[in-house]
């Protein structure tokens, strides 16, 4: 259970902005913090050594000052009492077969590595009863006369033990704040992405057409809150525009309607009082059919508008696809049969979508409508339906002489129709409430090559009513791309 | 039959209370909600037709009103509103049919004729026969003058709701939501198509048609 939750939002934290510059943040502070402490530690020993170094020059000098002076025995007798204070330096002067004449060194060490003028061995001394070998670093020195050498060092061990100690825990320092890091800047992401979600998820329900919902602000009054107020502040303005917006299509579709229907009713009373065989009554008829068009017209330009507004929403039903291609081919197969047309529906099985009964049934029946009214005699038309990876597609594909690649965009607006289509009754409306229904349901109609012949696919995602996660993502794909023409 | 106009446009009013009296039936009208649901409470009408919008008392309102009341006279909604929805709204409301503005007369005229027949208790039978056409509801089989003709299921609903309408005018828009079930505008005329083939199927090699297309209108099946 908890696994299942952190695989659930591990990746999607992964993923935020936020934690990306956490991450670089960390490491950059880790490696600056590594390099600092290195250098420091580096400047430190070096300063500490040449220390020693001058301490170890300066005791040579003095002792070679001796030797000059007292001779052999002399120096012997001042080593021998500087040995026995106590202290960190160590001397030894010796024959020239290494065999101790004074100081606190038992036998000439042998040498670990040299540097420069200087040595550095390795030397046993008692400590408490107990051998310990101890690392020194000192300078040796060839006495004029004699073969006798002597040697001056200083113990160094101390430093030995700092470097080991820095090594070992300098790694576990930076483990340890990369981990801090990493589990604070998850924590961070984690509280940021929750903000944006809050703002996600109003968006979303925004777009989806509740135009009543704005961000919640917290108490912190930061970044956040202040881009929460400018957004519920433009929400409030979508939401004003939209409410003026249906006020005038509705009033238009009242105050247009009235009138409309005043005209009919005075061409009809006309016509009935009208004897039929006056000359008239063909005038009149026509009048008649003429304001028809007009009304079908009006009516389906007010259908556009309200699937627009999403106000058509309220009515989303669970809808099963192969039903609803049966029954349109079925109200369209004469129509095709009188043009020798194959009309053919691929079998789906158990296909549903979250919709609009009416309007996508208007929308498949537009598309075949077009289908079977632009395909030329003996063609075919095929209509399917499939699950996709992220939802459900309908299509309707036809074998007659399509849209030409540069139209495809321009035909589902409102009125355009092709040059090709000039003869052939309609209004050039057809599509324009496809696309109208697609952005109603969050999904794309596709207008693609059939080769030859029109394709139109309609792409409905999957649960497009519920704003979750993945349908945001899929709604801003479908916002931003109602329609799109396939390039191929 | 005596019906109830509940309409306020008054231009419109007088259109349909005009042309429904032309048409031989008795006619009541009323210009708001209240007036139009105290004249249905307190005299008995064959249907009544109420607009959506009205003063005082929404069409709605009114619907719901005369149900609450037991009235349960057919009833036909009138609207100027534009809402997909709002058909299923009417119903709901207690509807039994639904007109939008700008109607055809002969629309309105059919479906009070197809409302008035639809309460008439005779709607019962397992046969429908007009002239020598008869459809047996139950083995879902038609036959003419003994002879069996075979329809597609369709085809059967198509010609079972001209039958139940024998003698009275339907128009396509009646037939497709019906029969199909549609309530939209198919764009290109089909029923005219599925009209025409079912024409072929009872009335080819018969003395008499039996189905008729009545012209600006619809159709009608009769025997003569
Ligand atoms: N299946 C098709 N094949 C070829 N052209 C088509 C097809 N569907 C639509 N079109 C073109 O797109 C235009 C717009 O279609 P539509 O909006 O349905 O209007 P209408 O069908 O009333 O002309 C049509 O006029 C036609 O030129
Ligand atoms: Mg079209």
């Amino acid at each position: 259970m908890r696994g299942s939750i952190l695989r659930h939002w591990a990746p999607g934290i992964l993923r935020t902005q936020a934690f990306r510059i956490v991450l670089i943040y960390v490491f950059v502070f880790a490696i600056s913090a590594t390099v600092l402490v290195g250098f420091t530690y580096w400047n430190t020993e070096r300063s500490l050594d040449a220390q020693t170094d001058q301490i170890i020059e300066a005791e040579i000098t003095g002792l070679l000052e001796q030797y000059q002076r007292l001779d052999l025995m002399g120096l012997a007798d001042v080593v021998a009492s500087r040995s026995s204070r106590e202290g960190q330096s160590l001397y030894i002067l010796a024959d020239s077969l290494g065999q101790q004449l004074a100081g606190n060194l038992d036998h000439w060490p042998p040498t670990v590595k040299s540097v420069g003028n200087f040595v550095e061995f390795q030397y046993t001394r008692r400590i408490q009863n107990e051998l310990v070998t101890r690392r020194a670093r000192g300078m040796a020195l060839p006495l004029a006369g004699g073969g006798f050498e002597l040697l001056v060092a200083r113990d160094v061990s101390e430093r030995e033990l700092t470097r080991r100690l820095f090594s070992t825990t300098l790694p576990w320092s930076v483990g340890l704040m990369l981990v801090f890091g990493l589990v604070g800047g998850a924590l961070m992401s984690r509280n940021v992405l929750a903000r944006l979600d809050s703002i996600n998820r109003t968006s979303a329900e925004i777009v989806a057409g509740d135009f009543s919902r704005r961000v919640p602000l917290t108490a912190a009054h930061d970044e956040f809150d202040a881009l929460a107020e400018n957004l519920n502040r433009m929400f409030e303005r979508i939401e004003r525009l939209m409410k003026g917006m249906r006020e005038v299509a509705d009033s238009v579709a009242h105050d247009l309607r009235t009138p409309l229907n005043r005209l009919r009713n005075r061409l009809e009373e006309a016509q009935r009082r009208l004897d039929p065989q006056s000359p008239y009554a063909v005038e009149i008829e026509a009048a008649i059919a003429e304001t028809d068009g007009l009304i079908a017209t009006f009516n389906a330009l007010l259908l556009i508008a309200e699937a627009d507004s999403g106000a058509a929403r309220g009515a989303m039903t669970q809808i099963d696809l192969s039903a609803a291609m049966a029954d349109a081919a079925e109200l369209y197969a004469p129509l095709a049969e009188e043009k020798n047309i194959a009309l053919s529906v691929l079998p789906a099985g158990v296909v549903t979508i979250e919709g609009n009964r009416s309007l996508v049934s208007q929308a498949l029946a537009n598309l075949i409508d077009n289908a079977i009214k632009y395909t030329p005699a003996e063609g075919c038309v095929t209509i399917s339906a499939a699950e996709t990876p992220s939802g459900v597609d309908l299509t309707v594909a036809d074998s007659g002489p399509g849209i030409p690649e540069a139209d495809r965009l321009r035909v589902v607006e409102r009125f355009v129709r092709l040059e090709a289509s000039r003869n052939s009754p309609g209004t050039g409306l057809g599509l324009s409430l496809v696309a109208a229904v697609a952005r109603l349901h969050r999904a794309r109609l596709t207008l693609d090559d059939n080769h030859p012949g029109l394709k139109a696919t309609l792409s409905f995602p999957r649960a497009p009513l519920r704003a979750s996660k993945a349908a945001n993502k899929e709604l801003r794909m479908a916002n931003s791309e109602q329609v799109t023409a396939n390039r191929e | 039959m005596r019906i109830l106009v509940v309409e306020d446009d008054l231009e419109a009013q007088r259109y349909l209370v005009n042309g429904l009296r032309e048409a031989g039936h008795v006619v009541d009208d009323a210009a708001d909600g209240e007036t139009g649901l105290t004249l249905a409470l307190s005299r008995p009408y064959d249907v009544a037709i109420v607009d959506r919008m009205l003063p005082k008392m929404d069409g709605l309102n009114v619907v719901a009103e005369m149900r609450e009341h037991g009235n349960n006279m057919p009833i036909l909604f009138l609207s100027a509103l534009s809402e997909v929805d709002d058909r299923v709204k009417g119903l709901k409301a207690g509807g039994d049919d639904y007109l939008t503005k700008p109607y055809a007369f002969v629309e309105l005229l059919a479906r009070i004729d197809a409302l008035m027949r639809r309460r008439s208790p005779a709607s019962v039978k397992t046969k429908l026969a007009v002239g020598d056409l008869e459809l047996d509801l139950l083995t879902r089989t038609a036959t003419r003058a003994a002879q069996s003709i075979d329809l597609q299921p369709r085809e059967f609903r198509l010609l079972e709701y001209l039958m139940r309408h024998a003698g009275q005018v339907v128009t396509r828009t009646m037939l497709l939501e019906s029969v199909w079930e549609y309530h939209f505008d198919p764009q290109t005329n089909v029923i005219d198509v599925h009209i025409s083939r079912l024409r072929a199927k009872i009335d080819k090699g018969f003395q008499t048609a039996l189905l008729h297309t009545v012209r600006g209108a619809g159709y009608m099946i009769r025997a003569r």
